[in-house]
């Protein structure tokens, strides 16, 4: 089967029913993609898939076929951090970073919809990322200060 | 003159890594040619081993399999008891316990190969709560099921009660609490020319160094252990990692080829330590303005199977259990007990949480019998300079109680918010009743008594030709932020930029023992010791005309290094609990504003304001970091994380139904940083990674009793617990009437 990875086309010729997670970390050595629960609940495998942020531990791959996957490696350019990253680095969205790779990925969704600009819009767009280090504060200073477009 | 680092929101060393996914946690590392490891568990919680039967269908050919018996050296976890196996060998004494390990060279079928092993138990009678431990209804550990009784004593604590114009005796209660670090534990081992080399998830190398030794037989040189980026901790992998570090590598000496380990979600809930869950009672005397004369306190703790951490656990408690308050006559004890649960261990906060918990919520309890503001209590008692405390310390410096506790009151806007309160819930209109709820605690930092003393710590500085600094420490960063923070010490005690400042991995190869990373003292002791080595440092450069090629000279680098020394005049005696506790105190305060609904009895919080003495914030964005993530663990503490015990196992071992807050549970909490310097820490620094977990679970209880009216002396605060006292209170109001 073939898909696109960090638009990169790559193929994949084993099951069709291993995690999307584990194929980013093991097929395609893209280990940035974090498994924190297996279950869909914690959201550090969280990918965008189509644009939408999906739970990876929770796709079977071979679901795949034709798709377009983002994961976190592809937000930074030629060692330049976007300015999501550059705002988490700054406002100190990442502490131990382990949540950090999908906390990015499911922001990244919401600032290409155009999501709100607002705390609570951006709590809603991160509420199935679990951290346990920040208190989430943070996290959403961070979103808030990319959206609004300044350092 | 240079404007310094120490201060400012210098960014974080690791950040960039972080953030772009190159940052290599333990299960990003592709060791070549290594095999899976997986633990085969105790399927119950008491009982001799009598056959483990491995299904004839599966290719155990494949696999590789070790025992007790393969371990070269002595079968103990080295920690304070030595008495926890790293295999279980004949008996098993809790549910979840190590048997034995299984590694394959692909890791689904080696999680495939632990539905092919059955373990047969003869079961012997378990002991599952602390009551049961204390009456010694099964001695299931030592003479006695105690791992350590503590008391504290000063002045007469029972002649003043006798005489106490009031007196109020109360009991809490506290649970288990999971870690819930999003990173799993994980390990890996190889052997290098005879040198087992582990690498793992881990805050304290020098740790698994320790214990490694006589495990494996080997001297201190032929153990290496080297720390990968760590996905969180929180205590949970202070003593953890010994284990897993120690299975590994046994697999690894079986296989001769590296193995790695990495828990799963489940696996790591079922298996690892948690939180100590506490029982505390209060008797306290008091005249009738509210000035404390005698405070008796008694505390059991459930320490779990084995020892583990649990007497320096407890040994934190009992030192916090009188809270930030001055009592002539006092009587402490405290019991750390043995049942047949998976042993419990470090948590940030490490025992005070628990005896904090009481102490202040004891307030609202006493202020309902004096008919007195509780706040205007905790005022009158509060510890002040020249205080002193239960174990006959005299505080001198930087001690803060009244002011962060007058700093809360003010910033939560305090009587006026009661005052809206008081008009909402009159309205039976609204939906909700609100409340406002306050504690005030104080931290000691560093280790407990002679603590320091016995670890002899060693931090320093190298500098190499190029005049490139390195910050060489055991300690790790695992999110708090000490990559900056130590650099940034370093770096203004040379008056050199931020950037010039690297910090080497640790490594116990390549960095001296700083101790573990825990017990809130890397900042004020580890960031000490490397201040007076960035000074030796700065004068040695000056001896050579500033030149670092002429300072190296024929070397590569030259090395400074500071060993720990106690501060003069400080002094503990560990067998009567007399002395200097802790050479310093953090002290928080704390408001919680929050709702209960009438109908279904969830809670909503509104606002959570706190202020946190830190004596000097060396990276005030990594300081309210940690207020801000231990106030929202100790928030989930209070109102959501419930272990679910049954048989000793833990029925709910998922993030599906072990509920953990999320953005969207918890208000912006509100930091107030009061920097009291304290002389005895780097440009005045105490700790801070462990008090802001002290503090919101009395707070909460108390909004609770402010908004409901119900007094509930337990956590967590869940709809279901907090509807269940209604009804009881309910029931019991109409048989009266």
């Amino acid at each position: 089967m073939k898909l696109t990875v960090n638009g990169k086309k790559r193929s994949y010729a084993g099951l069709p029913f291993k995690r999307l997670l584990d194929v980013l970390r093991e097929d395609f050595g893209l280990t940035g993609t974090k498994e924190g629960c297996g279950e869909g609940e914690c959201g550090a495998c969280t990918v965008l898939v189509d644009g939408e942020p999906v739970n990876s531990c929770l796709v079977p791959v071979g679901q795949m076929e034709g798709a377009q996957v983002e994961t976190v490696e592809s937000l930074a350019s030629a060692k330049k951090l976007s300015r999501l990253q550059s705002a988490f680095l700054e406002k100190g969205g990442a502490q131990c970073g382990i949540c950090t790779p999908g906390m990015l990925m499911a922001a990244e969704a919401h600032r290409r919809a155009g999501g709100k600009k607002t705390r609570q819009a951006v709590c809603t767009a991160v509420s199935g990322n679990l951290c346990r280090c920040t208190g989430y504060k943070h996290i959403v200073d961070s979103v808030m200060a990319a959206l609004k477009g300044r350092k | 003159m240079r404007k310094g680092t120490v201060g400012a929101n210098a960014l974080r060393k690791e950040g960039p890594d972080k953030l772009t996914g190159a940052a290599r946690y333990i299960d990003d590392y592709d060791i070549p040619g290594a095999l899976f490891g997986v633990t085969v568990r105790s399927p119950g919680p008491r009982g001799r081993i009598k056959d483990v039967r491995f299904d004839l269908a599966f290719p155990w050919d494949q696999c590789v399999i070790a025992t007790a018996k393969d371990i070269p050296g002595k079968n103990a976890v080295h920690l304070l008891g030595d008495d926890q196996p790293l295999l279980a060998d004949g008996v098993v004494n809790h549910a979840l316990e190590p048997i034995l390990l299984i590694a394959h060279a692909d890791r689904a079928t080696a999680w495939r190969a632990l539905e092919h092993v059955h373990v047969d138990l003869e079961p012997l009678e378990p002991v599952l709560t602390m009551e049961d431990s204390l009456s010694q209804k099964q001695v299931v550990w030592g003479l006695d099921n105690v791992f350590k009784d503590i008391t504290i004593v000063k002045g007469d604590a029972q002649a003043a009660l006798a005489e106490a114009p009031v007196v109020v005796e109360g009991e809490y209660r506290v649970p288990h609490q999971e870690q819930a670090y999003i990173e799993n534990q994980g390990m890996a081992a190889w052997f290098e020319d005879g040198t087992l080399v582990v690498m793992g998830s881990l805050q304290c190398p020098y740790y698994v160094h320790k214990a490694l030794q006589p495990l494996f037989a080997l001297p201190p040189e032929k153990v290496r252990v080297i720390h990968a980026v760590t996905g969180g901790g929180f205590g949970g992998k202070e003593e953890y990692p010994n284990m897993i570090g120690g299975h590994a590598a046994l697999l690894a000496l079986k296989a001769k080829k590296p193995v790695k380990m990495v828990y799963d979600r489940t696996e790591d809930m079922l298996a690892t330590t948690k939180r100590h869950p506490a029982v505390v009672r209060h008797r306290t005397g008091l005249t009738k303005d509210g000035k404390l004369l005698a405070q008796e306190v008694d505390i059991v703790m459930d320490g779990g199977a084995y020892m583990t951490l649990s007497p320096v656990v407890l040994s934190r408690g009992i030192l916090h259990a009188s809270g930030p308050y001055e009592c002539p006559n006092v009587s402490f004890r405290a019991r750390a007990v043995a049942t047949n649960t998976p042993p419990n261990g470090a948590f940030r906060g490490f025992g005070a949480p628990q005896t904090l918990f009481a102490v202040e919520l004891h307030w609202e309890k006493i202020a309902a019998v004096l008919k007195k503001d509780s706040i205007a209590l905790r005022r009158l008692n509060a510890l002040r300079p020249g205080s002193t405390m239960a174990t006959g310390q005299v505080l001198k410096d930087s001690v803060s109680a009244v002011q962060v506790l007058d700093t809360v009151v003010k910033k939560s806007a305090w009587a006026k918010t009661r005052q809206a309160h008081a008009r909402w819930n009159k309205d039976p209109k609204k939906p909700t009743w609100r409340g406002l709820g306050l504690s005030l605690v104080h931290h000691g930092g560093g280790f407990t008594g002679n603590g320091e003393v016995y670890l002899k710590s060693r931090a320093g500085v190298s500098i190499d030709r190029k005049g490139s600094v390195k910050v060489l420490a055991g300690s790790t960063e695992m999110g708090q932020g000490a990559s900056s923070t130590l650099a940034q010490i370093v770096a203004d005690a040379l008056g050199l930029p931020y950037d010039s400042v690297s910090v080497e991995r640790p490594d116990t190869a390549n960095v001296p023992d700083s101790g573990p990373t825990v017990a809130s003292r890397t900042t004020m002791v580890v960031g000490g010791l490397l201040k007076r080595a960035a000074e030796d440092l700065k004068l040695a450069l000056a001896k050579h005309g500033g030149s670092a090629k002429r300072l190296c000279g024929d070397a590569l680098e030259r090395r400074f290094l500071a060993e720990y020394e106690r501060a003069p005049g400080m002094s503990f005696d560990d067998k009567t609990y007399k002395g200097d506790a802790y050479a310093t105190y953090g002290y928080g305060a704390l408001a919680v504003e929050l709702e209960v609904d009438k109908a279904t009895w969830e809670t909503r919080l509104l606002r959570v304001v706190t202020a946190q003495d830190v004596g000097k914030a060396v990276n005030p964005r990594v300081v309210e970091g940690q207020i801000v993530g231990g106030t929202v663990q100790g928030l989930g503490w209070a109102l959501l994380e419930q272990c679910v015990y049954k048989a000793g196992v833990m029925q709910n071992p998922r993030l599906t139904d072990y509920v953990i807050p999320t953005a969207l549970d918890v208000p912006d909490v509100e930091a107030l940083i009061v920097e009291n310097p304290f002389p005895g820490g780097p440009f005045g620094a105490k700790g801070v990674g462990e008090m802001p977990m002290d503090l919101p679970g009395p707070a909460v209880a108390a909004a609770v009793l402010a908004a409901t009216g119900l007094f509930l002396p337990f956590l967590p605060l869940t709809p279901e617990r907090i509807q269940a006292a209604a009804d009881a209170a309910q029931a019991e109001k109409e048989l009266v009437s």
